[in-house]
């Protein structure tokens, strides 16, 4: 019984040398130009060369080394807990959740309505600042961009590339007409929900009629055309300086938040004068409006038009042999998800004060396509989770100034953003092929709601 | 959408429900269907027969609005009278105003859809109206959640005929073969035809699916439907259909009853692969100049 297993191991270590060998050639050549090499501008700003081949040795290290150890120890590892599990005969979901598991929701709803106190008490009025906008309201934004567009792909299953287009849309739309209109927020917000949705229709309408690889193209070609559109008309958006100056929201016209205003609202409550509170009552808006789009997403995929949307997604030809008109479904979708985009887009504008062609670029379209993807394609919960992950994470690393100490003084934590971001993509969705939520619920049930395992569902065709 | 009066001499007469006239298909080159006529009666199940690549899928695709004809005009009589020009209909329209479900060769499921969501979502065009098109809906009015229950007793109606209630709250996806076909078809029926269409809904059953198939389409015809149906198979067809047709290179080569149709020397010829001046042969001597 021992020689097999000794005569397996030592083949194992072999096999681990092997490929760990092999990873470091592989990694020698990607690498030896990129790394190994690198030119620079000397005195005489002329180009030249320098070699960088302690450096290049560390990269093939790590890829060699990584490599055995993953064949050599992590895999096997892996291997064996999975027999022993399987051994046990314990299911890989126990029936008996966890008492945090059963209650999630709502545990996270009551830390979101304590966060912006929870952060004023441990760091100050000021310092809660950073915590409420750059990690609270920032992620919330995203968590909602999400949602909205979850509606388009994650539901419908058409593959939209161009979303922050209606982002830019109810951005654009409150900075212009409560500056020509003087128009308060709260009358804005849902025309510029309106104003998105109908944009969404209008450009829906022509590209609907194509499917997948084209649609995706059409949308993102969509999204850069409303970019162009506001970098060039000048007259109207000012072009690439973009609108400044935009009003900030009152609490529902009682308050203010301008200071020079007599009902300023800290002052009418007799606290000291900081844009703190302006945030925190950001914080609270823009997480009214993320739950109003979770009940709307939850309430519509329960009602016919929802669970047409999601049939779509499975099989467009028998949606239409059972007479559902297809493409008023799709344009349905595509308009539902542009309103939160227009609603989220306003937000936005009021909360920065600022809005330029600048903020909606592609990238944003593809981080919100991620964010639902990793999330989970229809999953409210997952998309949640990959937001606070993928856009907490980034914004965390600009608290990482101790990496300077590590990588020299040079090293700007901020620009491996991107890296890291496709990094973790790449991680999450080896192992999570279906994003942290790969399951569906049921929008209804006779006896029992099962969920549906994620191997079952389908990611649409466009 | 309103009903298409049809104006042309003859009309059709009462008890036929489906008839296709002069029905063209061509793709490039290839004459998929040439100047196929037939009728389908009321209350029958009509089967659409003949050897693969005949051309059945294709008629079916032009009665149902997935292809646009060639030429031909395929005329549908609902039970109160009204028809409908179905080549000039859309696809979905077919079945939301002219009544006609359909199945597919290859089955089409929600397959990420629980068995009971199939048949909820074939009854979209009921509850969309009832939910004032979604907006009354979300208030949560009495009519509309009337509505939804109907919907469920009209689920689990079909699911009892064809023998799913058990699998209600599990993905289609996750069915047997067979059990997958009869969802196909409760779901079409949940659309509430006067005219269901099967394309070949017994290939690959094994028998005791191929039964339980029977029996599910026996209690659609008595609910006063009437059915049309591809087989290749003959075998299975003559037990239950009332009424034959058979294709063979998208053109007629018989029509009738089951046993007019089993006897025909040229359907013989087509099923068994028989040499063509042997056909002639055969022919000559059994054909009295009656049939074409
Ligand atoms: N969309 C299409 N494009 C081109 N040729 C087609 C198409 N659909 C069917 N055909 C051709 O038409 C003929 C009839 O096909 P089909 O109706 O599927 O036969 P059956 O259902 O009787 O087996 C076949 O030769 C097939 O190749
Ligand atoms: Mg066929």
């Amino acid at each position: 019984m021992a020689a097999p297993s000794e005569n397996t191991s030592s083949g194992l270590m072999v096999k681990a040398v092997r490929e760990g060998i092999f990873a470091g050639v592989i990694a020698l050549g990607m690498f030896i130009l990129y790394v190994g090499i690198e030119t620079y501008q000397d005195i005489d700003n002329r180009l030249v060369w320098r070699t960088r081949w302690g450096l290049l040795a560390i990269f093939v290290a790590v890829a060699a080394i990584g490599r055995f150890l993953m064949v050599g120890v992590i895999k096997p590892h892996l291997d064996r807990r999975k027999l022993a599990k399987a051994k046990s005969g314990i299911l890989e979901i126990s029936e008996e959740k966890s008492f945090f598991h059963r209650h999630f929701l709502k545990i996270a709803l009551i830390a979101l309505l304590l966060y912006p106190m929870a952060s004023v008490w441990l760091f100050g009025t000021q310092g809660s600042l950073k915590y409420v906008d750059n990690f609270g309201i920032q992620i919330l934004i995203y968590v909602m961009l999400a949602w909205g567009l979850n509606i388009v792909v994650g539901l419908a299953g058409l593959l939209d590339l161009g979303y922050v287009a209606f982002y830019a849309v109810g951005a654009y739309s409150y900075a212009l007409l409560s500056a020509h209109l003087g128009l308060s927020f709260w009358v804005l917000l849902p025309l510029a929900g309106i104003l998105a949705a109908l944009w969404g229709v209008i450009l829906g309408f022509p590209v609907l009629r194509l499917r997948g690889d084209y649609l995706a193209i059409v949308t993102l070609a969509f999204g850069e055309i409303i970019r162009l559109v506001l970098i060039n008309w000048t007259d109207v958006t000012r072009g690439t300086f973009g609108i400044s100056g935009i009003k900030k929201a009152s609490v529902f016209g009682i308050w203010s938040f301008d200071v020079g205003s007599p009902n300023y609202f800290p002052k009418a409550f007799g606290l000291a004068t900081s844009s703190a509170y302006y945030k925190i009552f950001l914080f609270y808006v823009i997480l009214a409006l993320c739950l109003l789009t979770a009940y709307v997403t939850i309430r519509l995929r329960r009602m016919p038009i929802g669970r047409a949307w999601e049939a779509l997604r499975e099989d467009e030809i028998a949606c239409r042999s059972l007479g559902i008109n297809t493409v008023t479904t799709k344009l349905t979708a595509f308009a539902t998800g542009a309103m939160f985009g227009g609603f989220a887009g306003s937000f936005f504008a009021t909360r920065q004060g600022f809005v330029s062609p600048e903020s909606f670029v592609f990238l944003e379209s593809a981080v919100i396509l991620a964010i639902v993807v990793l999330g989970g394609m229809g999953s409210l919960t997952g998309i949640a989770i990959a937001a606070v992950v993928m856009v907490g994470g980034t914004e965390l690393l600009r608290e990482m100034a101790f990496l300077k100490l590590v990588f020299g003084p040079d090293f700007t934590p901020e620009l491996y953003r991107m890296l890291l971001f496709g990094l973790a993509m790449v991680i999450v969705m080896l192992f999570k092929p279906r994003g942290f939520v790969g399951t569906r619920e049921p929008t209804a049930f006779l006896k029992e709601r099962k969920v549906v395992s994620g191997s079952f569902t389908k990611e649409g065709h466009g | 959408m309103t009903p298409e009066t049809n104006t042309m001499t003859p009309t059709i007469t009462g008890d036929t429900i489906l008839k296709v006239e002069h029905l063209s298909m061509k793709f490039g080159g290839l004459m998929a269907i040439n100047d196929f006529s037939f009728e389908a009666r009321r209350g029958d199940i009509t089967a659409l027969i003949g050897p693969n690549g005949a051309g059945k899928t294709t008629v079916f695709n032009c009665i149902t609005g997935f292809y646009k004809p060639t030429m031909g005009m395929i005329t549908l009589r609902q039970g109160d009278g009204r028809e409908h020009l179905l080549e000039r209909l859309k696809d979905f329209e077919i079945t939301k105003s002219a009544k006609v479900a359909r199945t597919f060769q290859n089955i089409r499921l929600f397959s990420g859809l629980t068995v009971l969501e199939n048949l909820l979502v074939a009854q979209h065009n009921v509850l969309m109206k009832a939910s004032g098109y979604t907006i009354l809906g979300l208030l949560g009015l009495p009519t509309y959640k009337k509505a939804v229950g109907a919907s469920i007793e009209k689920a689990k109606y079909w699911l009892d005929k064809a023998d799913l209630t058990d699998r209600a709250d599990d993905p289609a996806g996750d069915l047997p073969y067979g059990a997958q076909r009869r969802l196909e078809i409760v779901r079409a029926m949940c659309t509430g035809p006067e005219l269901l269409c099967l394309d070949e809904p017994a290939a690959g059953l094994n028998p005791r699916e191929s039964a339980a198939l029977n029996t599910l389409l026996h209690s659609i015809r008595s609910e006063g439907v009437s059915i049309l149906l591809i087989e290749h198979d003959m075998s299975v067809v003559m037990e239950i259909s009332d009424h034959v047709v058979v294709l063979e290179y998208g053109q007629k080569i018989s029509d009738g009853t089951p046993d007019h149709v089993k006897n025909d020397p040229k359907v013989i010829a087509a099923y068994l692969g028989v040499e063509d001046d042997e056909v002639d042969e055969v022919i000559a001597v059994e054909l009295e100049g009656g049939d074409r």
